[in-house]
Parts: C-alpha cells; structure tokens; sequence
C-alpha cells in the first residue's frame, strides 16, 4: 500500500489525498483514538515513538530490573554468609540465582545499553530519530513484556531454577514450568534485541549528518554499532537453541534426549556461539560510554582515535572465535582446547590495546574529578582486573581447576559490574543533565562512586580467594569445614555496601527535582547532542547540522594554539553564533527553517515533520505474552488468540498511516485523518 | 577414616608450606603472596594452590607464573592510571592540555607486547593440554557413573562397586572413564586434578595420582539440580599394601548379622521398609537405583559424602531424607520410618564393613 511510504517531504501532495479508501482496513483503528502529538500522560509514553522518550523507558525499566537483580543478589549474600545456612531452600535459592543472572544479562545490563544507544546515537550523529520509530517503540515494548513475563513465574508456580545458561539435558527434564518461562521469555527478548538492533545499524549507516563520515562517528556510536551487529548475528543462535529447547520440552522431540542418542554438548555449543558475543554485547557500549567520558575531564581527545574502533571491531569478530572458553573442561580433546586456548589469549590484545589508550587519554589531560570520570576511571581500573583474570583462565589446565568455581564467578563480576555497570553509571552521571536538564549532585555522586567502589571489591574481591580455595559457584550451601566462612561472611557485608551505594543514588535522583537547570553544554563537551538544548527538543536539531570534524561542537568552541592547547575560538561571543564555522553551512539541506532558533522566532518552530505515535507497537508486542503463555500451558486456544493479536496488530500497525492525524477534537473523518502532516501538526511537534 | 575429611590435611599443607619456605623450593614472590592470602590460615581442604599429586602440580605449575605476570602487569597499569589521576587532576592554574590525538609508534607497541606475552604464555599452555592428555601405561581403571547427587565407582580389575568414596592407592595413577546416567556433573578433586565434565552420552577420562595417603575432598562443580551442592566426593589415598587389603576387604560378600539380635531385625527392616528395591547388597537384594552398600560401614561418608558416617548423621538422614538433602532419588515408601526402625536399621547398617 502506498501509504506506508515515509512521507519525507513536509508538503501534502496530492496523490496521498486521493487515498481515502486505505481507510478501509484502517476501520479497527477506530477502537482507539489514534494518539497526537498532544497525547499526554501515561498514554503519551504508550504511544510515544520518540527515541529519547523511548531511551528514557528503557532507562528506567532497566533499573528498576536492577533493583530486583540486586535483592536477588542480596537474598544469595545473605544465605551464603555463613555456612549451613538455612535463609533460603535449595529450591529457592536455585530460582533467586537463575533469576539474579538472567536478570542482570538481559534485563539489566543489555536494555541498559540499549537506553543510552536509543537516546544517544541520534543526537551523537545530528539525527531526528532512529530509521524506524515505531520499530523502536515495539523493541521496547517486547523487551517488558518479555521482562514482566519471565517474572510473572515467581507468582505462577516458581521461577527459572536451571542456571542462566540452562544447560540440558538439566534443563530438558526438570519439571514444572520454571525452564518454560525462561525459554519463551529468552525468546521474547530476543525479538526485542533483534529489531533493536535493525533500527540501530540502520540508524548509524544511513542517518548521520551531512559532514559526519564514519571515521567521524563518535566512539561510543561506533561501539554501539559494533555490539548492535554482533546482537544481530548471535540471537538467531540462541532463538534456534531456544526452539530445540522448547520442541523438547512441549512436544517430547529428542533434540537433546540423551537417551536417544543425543549429545548435551549441542546445547552448550549453541549457548556459548550466542554467549561469548554476548559477553561483549554486554562491554561494547560501556567501553564507548567510558570513551567519551574520558576525553571530556582529561580535556583531550581520545588517544588513538582509530586504533580504537578499529580494536573493537576487531573484538567483535574475534568475538566469535572464543566461545569452547566456556567448555574446557567437557573434554573435547588437546587440539580444539589448544586453539581455542590461542584465540582466548588473543581476544585479550585488542582489549589491552583500549586500555592503554584509555590511560594515554588521561595523561597530561587536565583531569576535572568529576562523578562521571571517576566511574569511568572505576571502569577501566576494575575492568583491567577482570580482564587479567580472564587470560588466566584462556591457560587450559589452570581453567579446569578455576571454571565452575568463585573464580569465575569474580571474573565476570570484574567485567560485567565493575565494567559494564561502571561504565553505565559513568554515563548515567554523564548524561543526566541532557536528559533532565538538571545536574545530580556532585557530592552525592561521589558518594554514591566511593560507596560503590570498596562494596564492590568487598564483595567480588573475596571471590577470587573463595574459587582458589575451591569454591564452586551454584551451591546453595557449604559446609562449616572447607575454609570458606570468612571471606563469604565479607562478601556479604561488602553487598550491602553496594546496596547503599545505590541507595545514595536513588536519593542524588530524587533530590535532583530541585536542582538548578543547566544550559545546553554543562560539561564543556565534545560532541553533538551538547550543542542543542538540555532536554533535547522533540526534533533533536532544529537545524540539521553540517558536520566538520571528529567531536564537531568541541572544535566549534575551541581551536588549538601553535602549542596544539585549546584556545576559546571567541571567548565571548554567544553560542548562537557557534554554529556551523564554514560559512558554507547553511545550503546543507532545502528543508531548514530560517536561521536563528533562538530569540523572538523561537515560537515559530520550524517545520519539521515526526512520526506520529501509535498504539500498535506496545498492542503487538504484548501479544507475545499471550502466544507464549497459550503455548507454555499447551492452551491452544490462547495461543491461537495470541497469533492473531500479534498479526492483527501488525496489520494495523502497517496501515496506519504513518503522518499525524487531525487534532482529536475534530470528528475523524477518512480524509481527515489521512491529510498529510503539513503546518498544523508540525507546530504540534514544535509545542510539546 | 574416622578424621573429619580435610583436618588433618591441613596441618599437611602447612608443614608442606614451611617446608617450601626453607628449602626455598617453590614459586616466586607473587604466587606466595596470593598463597598466604588465600592458604591454610583456616582449613581449606580443596584449596588447588596447594598441589597433593603430580597432575595438579603440573597445573599449579603453569598456573603461579601466569599469576605472576598477571600481577606485575596489573600493579603497572593500576599504578598508572592512579599516578596519571594524581599526577594530572586539575588544579587552579593548571594550563589547557596539549591536544594529542594519538601515537601510532606507541600503540603499536603496545599490541605487540601484550601479543608476546600472550604468546610466551600460550606455549607452556598448549604443551601442558598435550601432556595432561597421555593417559599412563598401568593405571588403576575405574568407572565413575554420576547420579543425582552421588558417585557411584566400579573398580574395572576387582569388580568392586562402591559409592562417594574413591580409594586409591598411592604412587599409582587412576584412570577414571566418566559417565553420567542422568545429567551432566563434573568430578573434580582439586588438590590431586582440574576437573572433567561427566556428560550423559558421552564418555570422559582423566587420570590422576596422590603423593601420599590422605582424604582429599572435593565435590560435583556443574549445576546439576536441586541438591547438586550436597554432591560431593573424597579421594582416599592409601599405601599400596593397604590398597590390596582394602580391595579385598570389598570382595568379601555382605556380612549376615546374627539371628535375634538388633542387626537382624534391622535387615528385615531393610527388606520390609522398601530400601532392598533400591539399594544393592551382594547376597541380599538386586537394587540398582541407589549405591550398593555391601561394605557400607568400610565407608567415612555417605549420601553424596554429605553426612560422615555415624550413627548421629545416620539417623538425621534416614528420618527425614528429603528434608536434609532435597531433590535426592531416596523415597521411603509408605510413612516416615520410625525411630525403632532407624535404630535397627543403623544397627544393621554397621555390620555391614
């Protein structure tokens, strides 16, 4: 149908008018008043499929996914303080670690990314949002659904109780429906990571600026681009391990039934081929966030600018070469583990690299101690750690004593919280005053860092010493005679720690309601989402703009002396002025509003067409729910009502027409709704 | 066997320390750093840095210098980002930085040189997987089947069946052939080897040796279900002469209690209660679920070495099964046993040696 074209020229043409019998199909949308742009409250975050708004959901819901993770990771502490205890059954400790893991994987620390790269990419590359919203809009949608699916188990018969990684034939024969909530929610989200990540590449490729060429992309697009492919290779891996799992499991197939013939081993060949890329889906945009972090308080670009995409480009496809790491010891022979021991060691080259650079980023920089950086410089110290005790483990025989046991368990604790989690609490700090307009606070932030710092070494330290003693991750208990009371018993205390630490920062948030606004630039940064306004407009940049240079709006204020230090290009000139150096900036697109922004037009927004919100993306994807509840519980009526929403709302998702309605007063007529976005609709963009 | 598995070992490990210091045999500064951190202030029985064989030995050896180059190279780079963060926070007066964008010549440095030193570690690690992998000429064969949550070994020479326990000999090598009958475990005895996945379908083998008599504990370290923590194992090392002695100690058949006293009473609690369906006595009952307990009272540990063998953890284990190790295959049909019943049923029990 020709209505689902982008409609990307503002003026209605005539040949769209004549469309009034598209309204046909487009009866069921009655149901609904379609959402405006002045769609308000709850229903205006429903609907919205503005990227920013949509980043910010995805913020939010992921920490709130963090919290639970995090009293899950309480709930093991406390049952692991002491030996023999008896806080938790077997059972529910089995369920609270399955849930504790997969949480903080894929409702945490994946979504999380997927916030800062929702909100950030379009502004980092001088976009109006991401190549398809609406997708946008149904990613997120997905994921929470998947999210609230998955946790629906602990009210529907028990949670997941099999391990994140759900080896079988464990996870083949375990009964009840614990393993089918993991499964089909795994399934959900992946649905979620992989439009997610069709909308970002698309986005990265095909939306940047006039001027921005890829080797002018800021870092932490780049890292997010790279993770984005890697989440598009890597989940039809797991979805088909997945669908394996669930033939077994519903319709009694021998996938993995041993006592046919089949070998477990598939299973973890699977998992680990999605796994190990995984592994750096989860570091990939944290190493970014910490990329463009680093520069803004050292007040130096980034060292080695090129080595650094290049290193993790060369990640994610060494990435993929790694994954028998997790299988050394399933005995499959000197020769693969040799191999895989090599790639192992190697992976840890270009890591090292960044690194370096990180630190060449530092030095002789002029360091501002700021609560942003000191989480960044938190990232790189403690993902260092975590990356060394990574290469021992690549040393094969030394890993079948280390694998399965504490030591592991502190390795990826050293990357995935101490990087991952660092690096997007560097962010957070870095970019609140963007997203709110308003700064956290300085002293609690630094709270907030110290706290987190020494309970998060507490914690995860004492792990190393527990695998080397020969503690082996997954039990529920230990006896009192194996040496490993003591640094439990602080591991748990150290947990708590990290609990006030968040805590602190919860409070920064709440209290930040009152704090000063800060103008478009607070950080004095480098790159383009500073040069507009704090929070960003609907349409981002008023004016599209020309890009020069790498970190483009840094070298619109400075330039650099005989000396190569940064001069203010003119120290007092308001920043109205900065904008587009080259005096050839202005003939960069037809479709720009008059210059000036700012002053008297300001009202006079320009008229910049947006997408309009829907319903459709939010119905569809919570009828993915239904679907896997309908095939969990083999209630094939459920599942056929399930299908049938999600194609229904597909179907009516794909006719809607992609322009704004009329105003909601107007009587909806055919035509109406139909008259292309033009001046009227724009304003309406413009006000919010 | 009557030690509390690993006290003794303990004191072993320490006089082997004090021991290392004197002779000055042992690693290098580092490695005895993160083993003081990490050795026998407390009793740590499946403490791997502290080697009892030669399999383990040869890790331990590959494994403390990795630790040391892991160490320098972590003090240098944590100490430089600390001096950086010292040396060049901002301060009043502190002029704008110089604008570098980079150094090819250093970054190729530093890939090459992280790239050999991964290379000068990867040879050590390949021909130390090579090694590991030759099985030894002689060896002691044993099949060790994995059940959720216990062990069961069948000695391939003897015909000895036994269960959580494995005796060996010292000075010898054991091969173990591993096979699991439901899910996947991993057998692992940290001080005498790393670990091998015991996979249903398929079969592993890992060999190790123990220097000198001692109980060396260890337990199943791949998530196999709801008890998979009280899945645990000891290696029971002993001179060669003992070996042989205790070999044939368990060819001898089931030993049958005298008529009327509490043993007799107990087996026929043991006939009557349902524990003949599942468990295996030679001469007495064909069970093949649970571990043969022929020579049941020759054995320090039980149900998955979780209990030590006595009449107190005996009688917690056999009044409430599932209660103390949940998940577990051992189902008392009909009512709980009675406290007359258990206390037969231990007397028989003990006979059996």
């Amino acid at each position: 149908m020709a209505i689902v074209t982008q409609p990307t020229p503002a003026v209605p043409t005539p040949p769209e008018r004549e469309l009034p019998p598209a309204a046909g199909p487009d009866a069921p949308i009655r149901f609904f008043r379609r959402p405006t742009g002045h769609t308000g409250g709850i229903w205006g975050w429903i609907t919205t499929i503005d990227h920013k708004r949509i980043g910010i959901l995805y913020g939010v819901t992921s920490f709130i996914f963090f919290l639970i993770g995090g009293i899950e990771a309480l709930l093991l502490r406390v049952q692991l303080g002491s030996p023999e205890n008896t806080f938790l059954s077997a059972e529910a400790y089995n369920q609270v670690f399955t849930m504790h893991g997969t949480t903080m994987v894929f409702l945490v620390i994946m979504p999380m990314s997927s916030a800062f790269a929702n909100y950030l990419m379009p502004l980092m590359i001088g976009a109006r949002d991401v190549a398809f919203p609406r997708l946008n809009a149904y990613s997120y949608w997905v994921f929470l659904v998947g999210g609230l699916f998955m946790y629906s188990s602990f009210f529907l018969g028990g949670a997941p109780n099999g391990g994140w990684f759900g080896y079988t034939p464990l996870t083949r024969e375990m009964a009840g429906h614990n393993i089918d909530f993991w499964v089909f929610g795994l399934q959900i989200l992946g649905i979620a990571s992989l439009t997610g990540a069709v909308n970002l590449i698309v986005t990265a490729i095909n939306l940047r600026a006039p001027g921005m060429s890829l080797m002018r992309m800021p870092i932490f697009v780049w890292m997010a681009l790279v993770a984005q492919f890697l989440l598009l290779f890597a989940m039809p891996i797991i979805a088909v391990a997945l669908v394996l799992l669930t033939f077994d499991r519903q319709f009694a197939t021998n996938f993995f039934n041993t006592a046919a013939g089949a070998d477990p081993l598939l299973w973890q060949h699977l998992f680990w081929l999605f796994g190990h890329p995984e592994v750096y889906i989860l570091i990939l945009p944290a190493m970014g966030i910490v990329s463009e972090v680093l520069p803004v308080f050292s007040r130096k670009p980034l060292f080695g600018y090129q080595v650094m995409v290049f290193s993790g480009i060369a990640i994610g496809f060494m990435g993929w070469g790694v994954w028998v790491h997790h299988m050394f010891a399933t005995g499959l022979g000197p020769v693969a583990t040799s191999a895989f021991a090599a790639s192992t060691m190697f992976i840890a080259v270009p890591t090292g690299v960044k690194i370096f650079n990180w630190l060449s980023t530092l030095w002789r920089g002029k360091i501002r101690m700021t609560t942003p950086l000191l989480f960044a410089v938190g990232f790189v110290t403690m993902f260092t750690i975590g990356g060394l005790s990574g290469v021992t483990h690549a040393v094969v025989p030394s890993d079948t004593q280390q694998t399965d046991t504490y030591y592991v368990v502190a390795h990826f604790h050293y990357v995935l919280f101490g990087g991952s989690m660092f690096g997007l609490f560097a962010g957070t700090y870095y970019w609140w005053p963007k997203v709110t307009g308003r700064m956290l606070s300085e002293k609690l932030g630094k709270l907030n860092f110290w706290l987190m710092l020494a309970g998060f070494n507490l914690t995860f330290a004492p792990f190393h010493i527990l695998g080397l003693q020969g503690m082996p991750r997954r039990v529920y208990t230990y006896p009192e005679n194996r040496g490993w009371d003591f640094w439990n018993f602080v591991s748990t205390l150290g947990s708590f720690l990290i609990a006030a630490s968040v805590a602190v920062f919860l409070y920064n948030v709440w209290k930040s309601r009152h704090n000063a606004k800060v103008g478009d630039d607070p950080w004095d940064a480098r790159t383009l989402e500073w040069s507009i306004p704090s929070p960003p407009p609907e349409y981002n940049f008023a004016e599209v703009p020309l890009v020069t240079a790498r970190d483009d709006l840094w070298h619109r204020k400075y330039v650099e002396d005989e000396n190569g230090r940064p001069v203010l290009r003119e120290p007092v000139q308001a920043e109205a002025d900065d904008k587009g150096p080259p005096p050839s900036a202005d003939d960069g697109g037809g479709e720009r509003p008059d210059e000036a922004p700012e002053g008297e037009h300001a009202e006079e927004e320009p008229h910049i067409h947006m997408p309009s919100p829907s319903y459709w993306p939010a119905f569809s994807a919570v009828g993915l729910a239904v679907l896997c509840y309908g095939l969990m519980y083999k209630t094939w009526v459920v599942a056929v009502l399930g299908a049938i929403w999600i194609l229904g709302g597909f179907y009516a998702w794909a006719l809607e027409p992609a322009t704004a309605p009329e105003e909601p007063e107007l009587e909806p007529t055919a035509e109406a709704e139909l008259a292309p976005v033009g001046a009227p609709a724009a304003e309406t963009a413009g006000e919010e | 066997l009557e030690n509390r598995p690993g006290n003794r070992e303990c004191k072993d490990v320490v006089t082997a320390r004090r021991k290392g210091w004197r002779t000055g045999r042992g690693p290098v500064l580092a490695a005895m750093l993160l083993l003081a951190l990490t050795g026998c202030a407390e009793n740590a029985p499946q403490d791997f840095l502290e080697p009892e064989g030669p399999v383990a030995r040869t890790i331990d050896g590959l494994q403390k210098p990795v630790f040391l180059v892991a160490g320098v190279v972590f003090v240098l780079v944590e100490g430089l980002i600390l001096f950086a963060m010292f040396k060049f926070r901002d301060r009043p007066g502190r002029a704008e930085p110089e604008q570098v964008h980079g150094n090819t010549r250093l970054e190729v440095g530093w890939t090459l040189l992280p790239a050999l030193i991964l290379f000068v570690i990867a040879i050590p690690t390949i021909k130390t997987i090579f090694d590991l992998s030759n099985t030894d000429e002689g060896a002691l064969q044993v099949t060790v089947t994995g059940h959720q949550f216990w062990w069961e070994y069948r000695y391939e020479d003897s015909g000895v069946v036994t269960a959580n326990e494995l005796v060996m000999p010292t000075g010898r090598p054991v091969e173990l052939t591993l096979e699991s009958v439901d899910v996947i475990h991993s057998y692992w005895v940290p001080k005498l080897a790393g670990k091998t996945d015991v996979i249903p379908g398929r079969t592993n083998r890992m060999s190790f040796e123990a220097d000198k008599p001692g109980t060396y504990l260890g337990q199943c370290t791949e998530f196999c279900g709801l008890s998979h923590a009280n899945m645990r194992n000891v290696a029971v090392a002993m001179a060669p002469a003992d070996f042989d002695r205790w070999v044939a100690d368990q060819r001898r058949p089931a030993n049958t209690p005298p008529d009327g006293s509490p043993a007799a009473e107990g087996l026929q609690v043991f006939n009557g209660r349902g524990c003949s369906g599942c468990h295996r006595v030679e001469g007495v009952s064909e069970g093949n679920i649970g571990p043969n307990l022929t020579h049941f009272a020759s054995r320090g540990t039980f149900a998955g070495s979780m209990f030590e063998n006595n009449p107190d953890d005996l009688r917690t284990w056999l009044r409430d099964p599932q209660g103390v190790k949940p998940g577990n295959l051992m189902q008392i049909p009909g009512a709980p046993l009675s406290s007359d019943e258990i206390t037969k049923l231990i007397a028989y029990l003990e006979t059996l040696n």
